[in-house]
């Protein structure tokens, strides 16, 4: 069977690797877009912090024993940890300066951090087992569906979705959406807004490692895992709207999907489609798809 | 025991390097309705905010029962049972009323039921679904009144709540402010409109070049008319 004579087997295939790729764009675009309303830095870390949560997930197995359930779990808090220590220590200081400056920054933390990763790991990768419960798929009959990639969309999308509920309809995200518009009459409220922003931080870490988590048995655990990968993910957050949940949730699985077809119908343009798309969008709607105009 | 609920003394507040506040004095006793009255750029609006932490580079004293506030950051004065409704109305966009109206946590027992607020408010219950600046700008200046009065904050500042309504939506201002006096509410308001302030005030402090110059009791306001025009320069 062929669908604009491609066939099947192929499409779906490729539509199956864009929301693969479309769920580790929303994880990372949203966990960037949350810090980002709040703290005002574009966190050029987040790469790293993806890729130190996919290594977090090797450690505790190769140190601690605990497999890839409790990784899911602990890797993304020590990563978010290590974020809160960052935030508390120098981001900080840069609230009230340009974005530039954040920017810059974070940029040379996910250097050191990718650097020294690199230095005592080198960059070929190190294997991390599929969870044994994961293995395995199942014949959809137009498709074979590898257990794994199922989970790891049907969990990420049940995150992001989570997230976005969390701050757009609980009393929490009340208090974050007002914060993001003005910290210091929130504060005036008598709200810990300090406190919140260094949690914001820990929790959009927290994402990133844990997009790392699901990461490693597809990928490998690699120091520079993350550095392409970001590139991208900055591509869909132009594209979303800086800021917009609702829009980095769409726009990441948009984009994986978009890019996975251009893989069947346009081999050549799938590395940069989502570039070329970040360009119009830029020309048309400078505030992204789902971006406030201000 | 001091008398006072609150009591400011040689209060000095910085924006950065410049120096707005030159040495505020002032009290206001539980309960009372008391003004801050002054031209544009008098230091009205900063003396409310350092009063309420808003203003972070202050030095002096700002006594609420004896406890000195200065120092601590504002959250932690709000939840000493201060509330702070700003010039600008700080309703949130991205909030619909009803979230607006429900953001500013409990600081203490005693705050108005939302009920009450409604009943104050008629306006606000239609519109609770709706988002927050949809509002008309009389509609925002309620719910920014509305909303700290659930908190249970017994001190309220109010910077020109009046500022730019319309003259029925000024009268009801009017009307909340005298219904909260009874309650027993106890208000620091700044207006530049001090015909509205005779009819709710019990005293007025008056501002000049970031001091307060001088105090009329409500009673006295006539008599002091040519002053009062004097320092307001209307
Ligand atoms: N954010 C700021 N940065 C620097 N200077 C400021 C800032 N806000 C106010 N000022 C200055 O501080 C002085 C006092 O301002 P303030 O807003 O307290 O006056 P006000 O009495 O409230 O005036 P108005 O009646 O116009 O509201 C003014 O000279 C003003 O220009
Ligand atoms: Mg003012």
């Amino acid at each position: 069977m062929t669908i604009f004579g491609v066939p099947t087997q192929a499409l779906f295939g490729q539509l199956l690797i864009g929301l693969i790729n479309g769920a580790f764009y929303a994880l990372l675009s949203l966990g960037l877009s949350v810090i980002f309303g709040l703290l005002n830095i574009i966190n050029f870390t987040h790469g790293a912090q993806y890729m130190m949560g996919a290594f977090a997930a090797y450690f505790l197995l190769n140190w601690a024993g605990l497999g890839y359930w409790w990784a899911l779990l602990v890797a993304p808090v020590a990563v978010a940890i290590t974020g809160i220590a960052l935030e508390r220590t120098t981001l900080k200081r840069l609230y009230q300066l340009d974005h530039l400056y954040g920017l810059l920054l974070t940029f040379g933390f996910a250097l050191i951090i990718q650097g020294l990763f690199r230095h005592q790991y080198g960059s070929s990768g190190l294997p991390y087992a599929m969870p044994a419960e994961l293995a395995g798929g199942r014949n959809l009959g137009f498709m074979f569906l590898p257990n794994y990639r199922a989970w790891v969309i049907v969990f990420s999308l049940a995150v992001c979705l989570t997230t976005w509920y969390v701050i757009e309809r609980t009393r929490l995200g009340s208090y974050l959406r007002a914060a993001t518009e003005n910290p210091s009459l929130v504060q005036a409220f008598g709200i810990n807004v300090p406190r919140m922003i260094t949690l914001t931080y820990g929790f959009g870490v927290g994402l990133a490692a844990l997009a790392g988590v699901l990461a490693a048995p597809i990928y490998q655990v690699n120091p520079l895992m993350g550095a392409d990968l970001i590139i991208v993910v900055f591509a869909v957050v132009v594209i979303g709207g800086l800021g917009s949940i609702m829009g980095s949730i769409v726009t990441g699985f948009g984009l994986g999907v978009v890019e996975g077809f251009t893989k069947v119908f346009y081999p050549e343009a799938s590395n940069t489609v989502i570039f070329v798309i970040m360009a119009v969008v830029l020309l048309l709607r400078p505030a992204g798809l789902f971006g406030r105009a201000s | 025991m001091p008398e006072s609920l609150l009591a400011v003394h040689d209060l000095h507040a910085w924006y950065g390097e410049s120096h707005v506040l030159h040495g505020v004095d002032f009290d206001i006793r539980s309960g009372e309705t008391v003004t801050l009255l002054g031209r544009n750029g008098a230091g009205k609006t900063t003396t409310l905010k350092s009063v309420m932490g808003i203003v972070s580079r202050r030095r002096g004293s700002v006594r609420l029962e004896g406890r000195e506030l200065i120092g601590l950051p504002s959250n932690r004065i709000a939840r000493l049972g201060l509330a702070f409704c700003p010039e600008e109305r700080g309703i949130f966009a991205s909030l619909t009323v009803e979230e607006n109206l429900r953001l500013p946590p409990t600081v203490r027992a005693g705050g108005l039921g939302v009920d009450a607020i409604y009943e104050l408010f008629p306006n606000l219950k239609e519109r609770l679904r709706a988002g927050g600046t949809t509002l008309s700008g009389g509609e925002q200046q309620m719910l920014a009144i509305g909303r700290i009065l659930r908190t249970g904050a017994r001190l309220l500042l109010l910077d020109e709540p009046t500022e730019g309504l319309a003259p029925v939506i000024v009268q009801q201002i009017g009307a909340t402010l005298r219904r909260l006096k009874q309650e027993g509410f106890t208000v620091l308001l700044v207006e530049q409109n001090f015909r509205f302030a005779a009819t709710v005030a019990d005293r007025h402090y008056v501002m000049e070049h970031g001091r307060v110059v001088d105090m009329i009791p409500n009673a006295e306001l006539e008599a002091n008319m040519t002053k009062l025009h004097d320092y307001l320069g209307v």
